[in-house]
């Protein structure tokens, strides 16, 4: 059976080892009946290898799979999970469920898009941060929540968000 | 020094992993070796506990002690005081948490026993939910080989038609007659489905019952194929939600090695697989007709019913869709029978309910409720009322297809009929308690909002409706609603259910219409009067700066359109013509000197 981790570790770094790695699950699943169904799988398969679904590799999705390329396209914008840019070297996804809009969250999105100064769904010039929206993290005893990364961090105010903000990027230049 | 074999759980959802658990499971396993008490000691991971709010969790056993808000600094101390000189730490156990007053039958101690009971998450922070062994030690699989060796699959259908038990996705569908139409059906092959799409923005329950026990659902679905004569199963759950996604995987690899899954099962002629398909973030994949074109690689669209998948399904072929928490009550009817089933709940709703409890309340987290529990016992007993002495407003149930409940509804049973009554829904089991600090008009926005941006845009009501009444929604709350907004809200609304083509549609207008049903007097407040009695919309508040200022002047400097003046030292005053109400200099004060009038 087809592996479905979203996210896998150990990606490879080349373009081509990323299109192999592609090709392979492809082919496996193409053995399978009903093998166009698996199109949404193949997506994900290209998403957490690439961070986001670059136009070429839609194309060459729709070559191996005998699909039209819009059909490809019509399915990967239809489903908010995938992202048709590159996404920032760290992802926001900022808890917009019912638990956190109680206790604030409008506020804490309000102070993320000012200190970052994009709206949800952009990047940053620096290509440091994206901003997306998520519904529910599953930790809404911790409301308002922001997952960065793959890092939650939980009972946000404008205050402490915006620290935490200032701290991912001291990183990042770190990192540099 | 003391014998006791201990064994130890420590919470392995994803809150407590967030708050640290993986590094505390670490210390521990050093400390035991440490101590020498690695061999008799046993450390189990398990799914959440429902105390997330008090995480991380750690359960020692035998007693039960429940140690939460845990430090890496605090395993050393438990390890020396518990373990080896049998004093449990009493600083770090978590007292009072009705949460966990409820492992039924596993302790079954009236005291711990509580208003909830525990049937679907009865593993749920019992056992290691990546070990078959821990689950077949409390008789998993049982009731698949039950079905399988002593029942035939009529009498397994008649079993579940005879429980009672009713679709826990939502719309409350008798489980039973469903699983009988599939099973009339003579086409082949069939599927059966687990659905795992949780769409409700603000709950988690299905989430967290296949993280802390993903066998039931395994064992489930095999019960259900075996009944319907399906061979092939799919569970369809979301991308966003990984950790479950891999405990299912392993469920079903573990089950397929011990001849549990795949062909003749317990050498019987029965085979049956389950595959995993995952969603991709759309809230009307959930619905059941836009999640089978979603297996089949389409983007999700509802189509009308009938012909309801139970004829033509996935591949069009008879297809048989449960939620998560339907499929996890199933072994429970099978092993402990429909009669036992029956005498849990009401009349026209048996067995229990998950919620996901959260807002303004307490104890936040996941409970598992008898039907028939009211409001009241849940939002004060079970969840502890509201926190900082603020008053209750309203409970939220259903999600965006959903209702608002004041407190004169508060003793309303949880059962599918009352709450319908009430004027809200089931719903899967979301559950947010809301209190005076939130807007109701703005709550009505907010799930609006949400469901205008889900909707797939097939059908002319939805898509179109829904953008008018938020967009009226948002005129009011922005100070400038009109007389007649709220009747053009209810025509709209009531127009928008009648001809939507599927479920978000027609629940779509739910929050708007019974926030206008029970308050009212929000809505007219907002249109008359330009007030927010919460003070939450944030254009119908203005600031003032009171006699704690100190004069710092950091208001002074966020303000984006120069509209605070003093000098250093001295209150400083905000020119009202010129505040654009963006809220900054509020957050910003740090003396509590500015107030929202
Ligand atoms: C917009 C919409 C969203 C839905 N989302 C879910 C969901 O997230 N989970 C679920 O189990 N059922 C959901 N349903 C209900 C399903 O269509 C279906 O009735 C259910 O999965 C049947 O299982 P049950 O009888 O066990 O409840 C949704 C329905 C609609 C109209
Ligand atoms: S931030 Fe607060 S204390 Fe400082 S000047 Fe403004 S109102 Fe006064
Ligand atoms: S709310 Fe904004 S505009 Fe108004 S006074 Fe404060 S900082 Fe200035
Ligand atoms: S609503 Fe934000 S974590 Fe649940
Ligand atoms: S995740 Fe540990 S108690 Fe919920």
């Amino acid at each position: 059976m087809a592996k479905t981790s979203t996210k896998e570790r150990a990606t490879p770094a080349t373009h081509e080892e990323k299109l192999a790695e592609l090709k392979a699950h492809m082919a496996e699943l193409q053995k399978q009946e009903n093998a166009q169904s698996q199109l949404i799988s193949i997506l994900h398969k290209a998403q957490s290898l690439y961070g986001y679904l670059p136009n070429h590799v839609m194309d060459e999705i729709a070559q191996t799979m005998g699909i039209p390329t819009a059909h490809i396209w019509g399915v990967a914008t239809f489903y908010h999970y995938f992202k048709l840019t590159p996404p920032g070297r760290y992802e926001i996804a900022l808890c917009l469920g019912t638990a956190c809009y109680v206790k604030g969250a409008a506020q804490i999105l309000q102070a993320v898009k000012d200190e970052l100064k994009i709206d949800v769904g952009g990047v940053t010039e620096d290509g440091v941060f994206s901003l997306a929206p998520a519904r529910c993290l599953g930790a809404c005893g911790l409301a308002p929540v922001a997952m960065i990364g793959e890092k939650i961090h939980g009972e946000l105010t404008p205050k402490k968000v915006v620290q935490i903000l200032k701290d991912y990027r001291k990183q990042a230049e770190k990192d540099k | 020094m003391t014998a006791t074999p201990y064994r130890i759980i420590v919470c392995d959802g994803t809150s407590c992993i967030n708050k640290g658990s993986r590094k505390l499971t670490a210390i521990l396993r050093e400390q035991l070796d440490k101590h020498g008490l690695a061999d008799r000691t046993t450390i189990g991971l398990s799914g959440c506990l429902g105390m997330c709010d008090k995480g991380p969790i750690m359960v020692v056993n035998p007693g039960y002690t429940i140690y939460g808000r845990l430090t890496e600094a605090d395993i050393p101390e438990i390890v020396e005081e518990h373990l080896v000189n049998n004093r449990p730490v009493a600083r770090l156990v978590i007292q009072e948490d009705h949460l966990y007053n409820r492992f039924f039958r596993v302790f079954g101690d009236a005291k711990f026993f509580g208003k909830q009971m525990r049937v679907t998450l009865r593993n749920c922070g019992i056992i290691d939910p990546e070990n078959i062994d821990d689950y077949l030690s409390l008789r998993g699989y049982e009731a698949l080989a039950k079905a399988i060796t002593e029942m035939t699959p009529d009498q397994v259908v008649a079993e579940i038609e005879k429980s009672g038990l009713r679709g826990r996705g939502g719309a409350g569908f008798p489980t039973g007659r469903k699983w009988r139409l599939t099973a009339n059906e003579k086409a082949t092959p069939k599927y059966v489905i687990c659905n795992a799409d949780e769409g409700d923005p603000g709950a988690f329950m299905d989430r967290s019952a296949i993280e802390g026990d993903p066998h039931t659902i395994v064992e489930g679905m095999a019960i259900g194929g075996y009944a319907i004569g399906a061979e092939r199963g799919v569970v369809y759950i979301r991308a966003e939600y990984p950790l479950a996604i891999k405990r299912i995987e392993k469920a079903i690899a573990d089950a397929r090695a011990h001849g549990l899954l795949g062909k003749n099962i317990l050498g019987s002629n029965f085979s049956f697989d389950i595959e995993i398909r995952l969603g991709a973030g759309a809230f009307v994949c959930g619905e059941e007709t836009a999640l089978i074109h979603s297996i089949e690689g389409a983007r999700g669209m509802p189509r009308p019913r009938p012909p309801y998948p139970a004829a033509v399904g996935l591949f069009g072929k008879p297809t048989l869709i449960n939620n998560v928490e339907t499929w996890a009550n199933v072994p429970v009817v099978i092993l402990d029978g429909a009669n036992w089933f029956r005498t849990v709940g009401t009349e026209t709703s048996k067995g229990t309910k998950v919620f996901a409890l959260a807002g303004k309340v307490v104890n936040t987290g996941l409970i598992e409720v008898p039907m028939g529990t009211t409001l009241r016992e849940i939002i004060y007993d079970v969840g502890g009322g509201i926190p900082f002495g603020k008053r209750f407003k309203a409970v939220q149930t259903g999600g965006p297809s959903g209702g608002c409940l004041p407190e004169q509804y508060l003793d309303t049973p949880i059962d599918y009929e009352s709450l319908t009554k009430a004027g809200s829904i089931m719903g899967s089991g979301g559950m947010i308690v809301i209190d005076e600090d939130s807007c109701m008009v703005d709550v009505a926005r907010f799930f609006l909002e949400f469901t205008q941006d889900e909707s797939c845009g097939k059908c002319t009501p939805c898509r179109e409706g829904t953008k008018r009444m938020l967009e009226i929604l948002v005129r009011i709350t922005e100070g400038k609603g009109k007389p007649g907004d709220i009747e053009n809200l209810e025509r709209l609304g009531n127009m928008i259910k009648k001809s939507a083509l599927c479920g978000l549609g027609q629940s779509a207008p739910n929050p708007v219409l019974s926030t206008i049903k029970n308050f009212r007097e929000e809505y007219e407040e907002h249109i008359r009067d330009k007030k927010c009695r919460a003070k939450a919309c944030k254009c119908l508040v203005s600031y003032e700066i009171g006699d704690k200022c100190i004069g710092c002047g950091a208001c002074k400097r966020v303000c984006p359109v120069g509209a605070i003046s003093g000098s250093p030292k001295t209150k400083h005053t905000i020119d009202q013509d010129k505040c654009v109400r963006c809220g900054l200099c509020f957050n910003t004060c740090k003396f509590e000197a500015i107030a929202k009038v």
